[in-house]
């Protein structure tokens, strides 16, 4: 961003990566491949890369309030010096606090979930997967994000992505507005669990496989937290040669044959 | 005519509406008790969602069966409220069924009104079935399910029943009385007329029956309502402004505390003015906590929400953490701040169902730890930490009780005024501190995921 800022260039929309897309070694390959989609497609785009700093969510989440404003504060000094006007992110926490908690300390931007921006690739068909590409007919069970879901309302747009997989998609009970957590919400992420039967994610990973029906299947998601939990809870179940778990910027990527 | 029994009646129905505005006045006071806030944004918004959420039960019917048994008894709530209007003017006038005077409106409304009586009484039947007998697990159990909401929803049920039957008894007896004399009451009633064969034909009786079954009934109401109160049945009032008043944005959004702006904005520039602190009446600036700690560190809103919640458990048996076996029921946070609100505030009741809960049933988890506040007092840290924020509860009240911002209020004092974070958590507020992201990576990595892109503007 500060190279296209020097050479007096504004993008067309800023691609907030988020600290999983930053860090988190699994993660990465999302962000790797969302980026690739973006080059594929020729958006023009940004990313602050060194000067992004966390949103402050997790904080905020566990009730430091204080140091979720200071985080947030500095990071909108930031996007304002840049006039950052459209944010893209693949982290339903970045884009729910950016959107919604932003603007109160004077942050307003258009802020947009990266299934939204994949779905509007899509309608637009500047994504056009041919044939439904290599996950044709599979077996693919979306996994709703609370954030995304519940706290913003966004259930259609990451499905309507993978219906351009032309896969065997296939609901879980609980979907939707009544999805079920995976547990990592509410800075959980960053903590062990309270004392109790069962970690959530191995019940939400139980409802996934059931959902499955045994043999080879995808668990899609659409946020750093829910693939950690859910890959984890694929693990704890041993299921990892069977199902795998992937982000839906990841399937639509494959599918075009941008990443290998 | 007026005779002595109007007399009495009015009296009756003076005292037991008197006794209901004196404890409703009560509950305004305990509902004060909280943090100021304004909620009168978008009014049409809100009317559509209390015409679609409160008066047409639209959250009710993710779950049919219960929903379905709560229309009959809603609408025959609704519905039969007109005749208690007629038994009013009756009893203050000495008439006799005066709405008769509408005529074939009139035969419409007694015929509804008795197939929504035999309804309601189906409905509540059932409703003791599910509470009693197959002990549907988001109604039997639970440790917020102590003796007294047990009790209470069981008298709630039965006295229905017994308001039906009695309004039954009257509905029959008269219309035997009207066919011993030759008449035609005013008025249908498909339901009445297949026991009148089963009625005695003494004319003493029936006008016995008659008076009894209209005396119950009435009195029935009356006391009904002074009963509300104290129970989860306040509902049926409370879930119209509780609903007018929820949150418009979206479930995502959590609230920003201004005061901590301010005291950042001074941080980061000296010469930044923050506005004058809030005084209270005397002129003494007023100082909150940052979060809360009681009863009145919460909202006016979080407090009504306390008094709008029938206790249907529907949050609790969609939490992730209460699935899983935490000590965290959304229902039980509610249900404690009720309680709480009324051991500090007044208790509006004219019954105290602290003392019932006391005498009989199981004990409270955490009954007299020394701190008496809704924290730790009523609510454990552990309950608070089991939270994932996923907003489950929120989305599945039927009356639009934030469940969630309760339970956020209470994590940020735990935090801002205790520091009591767990270790876990006070590791990655650090590591935001020092580099910016909740993990300890250096922030001069941020960039290093695109080292390993092949991308061709990069060649």
């Amino acid at each position: 961003m500060a190279e296209m800022a020097a050479n007096g260039q504004e993008p067309e929309v800023l691609f907030w990566v988020g600290c999983a897309g930053s860090f988190d070694d699994r993660y990465k390959r999302v962000t790797r491949a969302f980026v690739q989609i973006l080059e594929h497609v020729g958006v023009k785009y940004a990313v602050l890369g060194t000067e992004e700093s966390c949103t402050g969510e997790p904080a905020k989440r566990a009730g430091n309030e204080f140091l979720f404003q200071m985080q947030a504060i500095t990071n909108i000094e930031v996007l304002n010096a840049y006039n950052i006007k459209k944010i893209v992110t693949a982290c339903p926490h970045c884009f729910n606090t950016i959107k919604n908690e932003y603007p109160d300390l004077g942050g307003n931007y258009e802020v947009i979930h990266h299934s939204t921006f994949l779905q509007q690739l899509i309608n637009e068909g500047k994504v056009k997967i041919k044939g439904g590409g290599e996950f044709k007919g599979k077996r693919i069970t979306y996994h709703d994000s609370c954030y995304l879901g519940r706290a913003n309302d966004i259930y259609e747009a990451p499905r309507d992505v993978l219906a351009a997989l032309d896969a065997d998609l296939v609901e879980m009970k609980r979907s939707r507005a009544n999805g079920l957590c995976c547990g990592a919400g509410g800075a959980q992420m960053f903590k062990e669990p309270e004392p109790g039967r069962k970690d959530i994610n191995v019940e939400r990973t139980e409802e996934a496989l059931a959902t499955l029906g045994g043999g080879n299947g995808v668990i899609a998601t659409a946020c750093p937290f829910c693939m950690v939990m859910m890959n984890d809870g694929v693990k704890n179940k041993e299921q990892e040669d069977n199902v795998k778990v992937f982000d839906i910027a990841e399937l639509i990527a494959q599918a075009e044959g941008l990443t290998k | 005519m007026i005779g002595i029994s109007n007399i009495i009646f009015l009296i009756v129905a003076a005292l037991g509406i008197g006794l209901f505005v004196w404890q409703i006045r009560k509950i305004r006071k305990n509902i004060q008790m909280g943090r100021d806030l304004t909620l009168e944004d978008n009014p049409s918004e809100r009317i559509n969602k209390t015409l679609l959420v409160a008066f047409g039960q639209q959250k009710m019917f993710k779950r049919m069966l219960p929903a379905v048994l709560h229309l009959f008894v809603y609408v025959g709530f609704l519905v039969i409220n007109i005749e208690v209007l007629e038994i009013m003017i009756d009893g203050i006038f000495g008439t006799h069924r005066i709405l008769g005077i509408m005529g074939p409106f009139y035969d419409a409304l007694m015929a509804i009104n008795e197939i929504l009586g035999a309804l309601v009484i189906i409905a509540c039947v059932m409703f003791l079935w599910r509470r009693n007998v197959t002990k549907v697990p988001r109604l039997a159990t639970g440790v917020e399910m102590r003796a007294w909401p047990k009790m209470d929803a069981n008298v709630i049920l039965v006295t229905e029943i017994v308001l039906m039957l009695a309004l039954f008894a009257f509905n029959i007896s008269d219309l035997k009385l009207a066919q011993l004399k030759g008449e035609e009451l005013a008025g249908a009633f498909p339901i009445s007329s297949m026991f009148v064969d089963a009625f005695s034909s003494d004319a003493g009786t029936l006008a016995t029956i008659a008076s009894t079954g209209w005396w119950i009934h009435i009195i029935g109401i009356l006391a009904f309502m002074n009963y509300l109160p104290s129970s989860k049945h306040f509902h049926i009032i409370m879930a119209f402004p509780n609903v007018y008043f929820s949150k418009l944005a979206p479930k995502g959004k959590f609230t920003t505390n201004p005061a901590i702006t301010h005291e950042i904005k001074a941080m980061l520039d000296p010469s930044y003015q923050p506005p004058a602190p809030e005084v209270d009446a005397e002129g003494n600036p007023i100082i909150q906590r940052f979060g809360a700690k009681d009863v009145e560190d919460l909202t006016w809103k979080q407090l009504m929400d306390s008094y709008t919640c029938t206790e249907c458990g529907r949050c609790t048996s969609v939490c992730p953490a209460n699935i899983t076996g935490k000590l965290l029921s959304p229902r039980k946070i509610v249900m404690d701040t009720r309680d709480r609100m009324e051991e500090k505030g007044e208790h509006p009741a004219i019954f105290d169902p602290a003392q019932y809960g006391k005498d009989a049933g199981t004990e409270r988890v955490k009954a007299d730890t020394e701190e008496r506040t809704l924290l730790r007092g009523y609510i454990t840290p552990e309950e608070l930490w089991a939270c994932t924020t996923c907003n489950a509860c929120v989305e599945s009240c039927p009356v639009n009780i934030d469940q969630l911002s309760t339970i956020m209020d209470l994590r940020r004092y735990l935090v801002l005024e205790e520091s009591a974070a767990p270790a876990s958590l006070n590791a990655m507020f650090t590591n935001i501190e020092n580099n910016g992201a909740p993990w300890a990576f250096p922030a001069s990595d941020r960039f290093n995921w695109a080292d390993e892109l092949y991308l061709p503007s990069k060649n």
